[in-house]
């Protein structure tokens, strides 16, 4: 590197790395364009951030760029704890918890399942396994909404509808078709001959699910875990549909807290209130995120 | 020990007939290669034998035992795979304990085992290691070794060597063939390149399009191959095949491009042949002689270098005769080049002679 640009130099002619100027043209559109493009992400949370920290007199200046003058935490706190939904003044603690209690089961059976699934649909082309894995992709494409009736009678029938186990049975059906295909499709990347070996050595099919597949599918165990926790977490719809207000999520809450029409409208215990609920999504994205990579890094080094 | 016999093995994938009408008897203590371009049916059949493939029709036996409907565990086999298929999150000690584990055997036999498992194969000091801090040549030993602790009657290579590189291959050869000679396992091994299958078999089985085209010892299928497809995909440099027909009034002569050739001495096969019948004779680059020796041959000629390949102990030359390439091979230290005219001959008795319509030996 700097040898690089000492030969240069010296003999006049090209030898060893090619140097590269920091401000090239390509540089600058480039890194132009990225920085642009989180600004415009970026900027919106920037907004909640400093309105949440904002008391009601300061924001009806209405600087909504200005950082807030005098810190205040009190929005956060009345989001977290007293901020009314209906009759219930417990603030969004409620629905956190209801939402914990719905995504925490949902993602452990849907991934169990789904990856079981992805695993004998990969691995032991059984009879008919075409036609299921069709039927089963073929679910991925029907909107949610032609199935929400049939799935309230069903729900009614069972005797759970409205209750967090119902949610948590609708929430592994939907998870399904998405995450089969996810499973399939990586246990088909893993070479066969491993499965072959594993067969010669005497082991079944929950052995080799267990000792063989699991153990070297930590990445796409990631990849499932975040895209269910942040689906799950986030929706609102089978929330709002398959629950009554007692056990709403918090997404569910987060609406009801924000769209209430009666009395002033406190946009600061809004802005804390929907950074509260999306906190979670987040915190995965981080956290995994690191993980992932890891992960990936990890499944590429070949045994 | 254990003999292997397959009987009557037809598979089908859909339409496709993979393997048609399968009859091999393997005694035990064998070592078989099967050996065939890719897309011959080789790993298939290795395949049905482990029991990874069900088949459409025939039986399987090993050790006199009907296996057509067993799993791959009960059938007492061992199987070595090209990719090694070590199970990379274990350890090679893990690897190595996995099927006896899944056998139930205890933990002193499990240990025994490997610690003899691991002397013969010289992995001892790898044990603790994970198959990715293992070399390729490393990695298939734990292979090996996986299929040896088990103590199977039948063990199954599927192209063990392809991807090692050249030198390493050569070597794991050699051990491959003296852990036959330690063990006297039967062993069937499947390959597509034929100096392994040359030095290591007792018998080869050449397939084609999921037949058997050839099932002898290295040295009948050198030397007299059944058919030209035979002839052809066994030794290297290649055979020289020439298109002519047979002369003479016993048909004991051959004939190509205006030029006679007496077969004196070939050992003609039972075929019914006639004079004038289209045929093929087939000469070995190395049953070419060059230089004084030539004149003491039954067929002489005057052969013009057109190419030279050196490889080393040996050296290839291309030339022409009776208006085809021909290719013969000289003593390394030969100093040639082109243009080079060289006398050449060699002793039709010792060449292959095949039906030119249906490419059977004559």
């Amino acid at each position: 590197m700097a040898d690089a640009t000492l030969n240069v130099g010296q003999l006049g002619e090209p030898s060893g790395t090619k140097p590269k100027r920091t401000f090239s043209r390509r540089n600058i559109i480039l890194y132009g364009t990225l920085i642009v493009i989180a600004m415009y992400y970026l900027l919106p949370l920037y907004v909640m951030v400093v309105t949440s920290l904002k008391g009601m007199p300061e924001i009806r200046l209405g600087n909504i760029f200005a950082p807030p003058v005098e810190i205040t935490f009190e929005p956060w706190a009345k989001a977290w704890a007293t901020a009314c939904t209906g009759l219930n003044c417990d603030g969004l603690s409620r629905g956190f918890w209801n939402s914990v209690q719905i995504t925490i089961p949902s993602v452990i059976i849907s991934i169990a399942i789904a990856s079981v699934n992805g695993y004998a649909l990969a691995n032991w082309r059984f009879k008919g396994a075409d036609v299921f894995f069709t039927i089963l992709i073929f679910g991925a494409f029907i909107p949610y909404q032609v199935m929400l009736y049939p799935m309230v009678i069903l729900l009614r029938e069972m005797g759970i509808y409205g209750t967090l186990t119902g949610l948590v049975i609708v929430h592994t059906i939907f998870g399904m078709p998405i995450l089969t295909l996810l499973f399939r499709n990586y246990f088909t990347s893993i070479p066969e001959e491993l499965f072959k070996a594993a067969r010669v050595d005497g082991a079944g099919f929950w052995s080799i699910y267990l000792k063989i597949m699991l153990p070297m599918s930590l990445p796409i165990f990631v990849v499932a875990m975040i895209l269910q926790i942040t689906g799950i977490w986030n929706d609102f719809l089978f929330g709002v549909v398959y629950t009554k207000p007692d056990i709403y999520p918090m997404t569910v809450q987060l609406n009801n807290i924000v769209n209430s029409v009666q009395g002033v409208k406190e946009y600061n215990v809004n802005m804390a209130a929907t950074i509260l609920t999306g906190l979670v999504p987040l915190t995965v994205y981080f956290i995994s995120g690191k993980l992932f990579v890891r992960g990936i890094a990890a499944g590429a080094v070949k045994g | 020990m254990a003999n292997v016999s397959v009987k009557n093995l037809v598979l089908n994938f859909g339409s496709v007939e993979v393997l048609r009408d399968l009859n091999i008897e393997i005694p035990s203590g064998e070592f078989l290669v099967l050996l065939g371009a890719s897309g011959c049916g080789k790993s298939t059949l290795l395949n049905c034998i482990a029991g990874l493939l069900d088949i459409t029709e025939g039986q399987i036996f090993i050790g006199d035992k009907n296996v057509t409907w067993s799993e791959p565990k009960d059938r007492d086999i061992g199987m070595v795979f090209q990719s090694y298929a070590l199970y990379p999150q274990m350890t090679v000690e893990g690897n190595l304990s996995f099927g006896l584990k899944n056998a139930g055997l205890g933990k002193q036999d499990i240990e025994q085992r490997i610690a003899r498992a691991a002397e013969i194969l010289q992995i001892e000091p790898l044990l603790k290691r994970k198959p990715s801090a293992l070399s390729g040549g490393q990695r298939q030993r734990v292979a090996i070794g996986r299929a040896l602790v088990r103590d199977v009657d039948v063990f199954l290579f599927d192209e063990p060597l392809s991807n090692l590189d050249a030198k390493l291959r050569a070597d794991l050869r050699v051990e491959i063939k003296r852990l036959h000679q330690t063990l006297k396992n039967t062993m069937i091994y499947v390959t597509h390149d034929q100096i392994e299958a040359m030095t290591l078999a007792d018998r080869i089985a050449i397939m084609k399009q999921g037949i058997v085209q050839q099932l002898d010892t290295p040295y009948a299928i050198y030397n007299s191959p059944v058919n030209k497809y035979v002839a052809g995909f066994i030794g290297s440099p290649e055979m020289n095949f020439f298109d002519g027909k047979l002369a003479g009034a016993k048909a004991d002569g051959f004939e190509v491009e205006g030029k006679k050739i007496s077969l004196k001495g070939y050992d003609f096969a039972d075929a019914p042949r006639q004079a004038g019948q289209g045929a093929c004779l087939g000469v070995r680059p190395e049953q070419v002689v060059v230089g004084s020796a030539a004149k003491a041959m039954p067929v002489k000629a005057k052969a013009t270098v057109e190419l030279v390949e050196p490889m080393g102990a040996d050296t290839l030359v291309w030339s022409n005769f009776a208006g085809k390439p021909f290719r013969f091979l000289m003593e390394g230290t030969a100093q040639i080049g082109i243009g080079d005219k060289l006398d050449i001959g060699f002793d039709p008795a010792k060449a292959n002679l095949f039906d030119a319509e249906t490419e059977l030996r004559l």
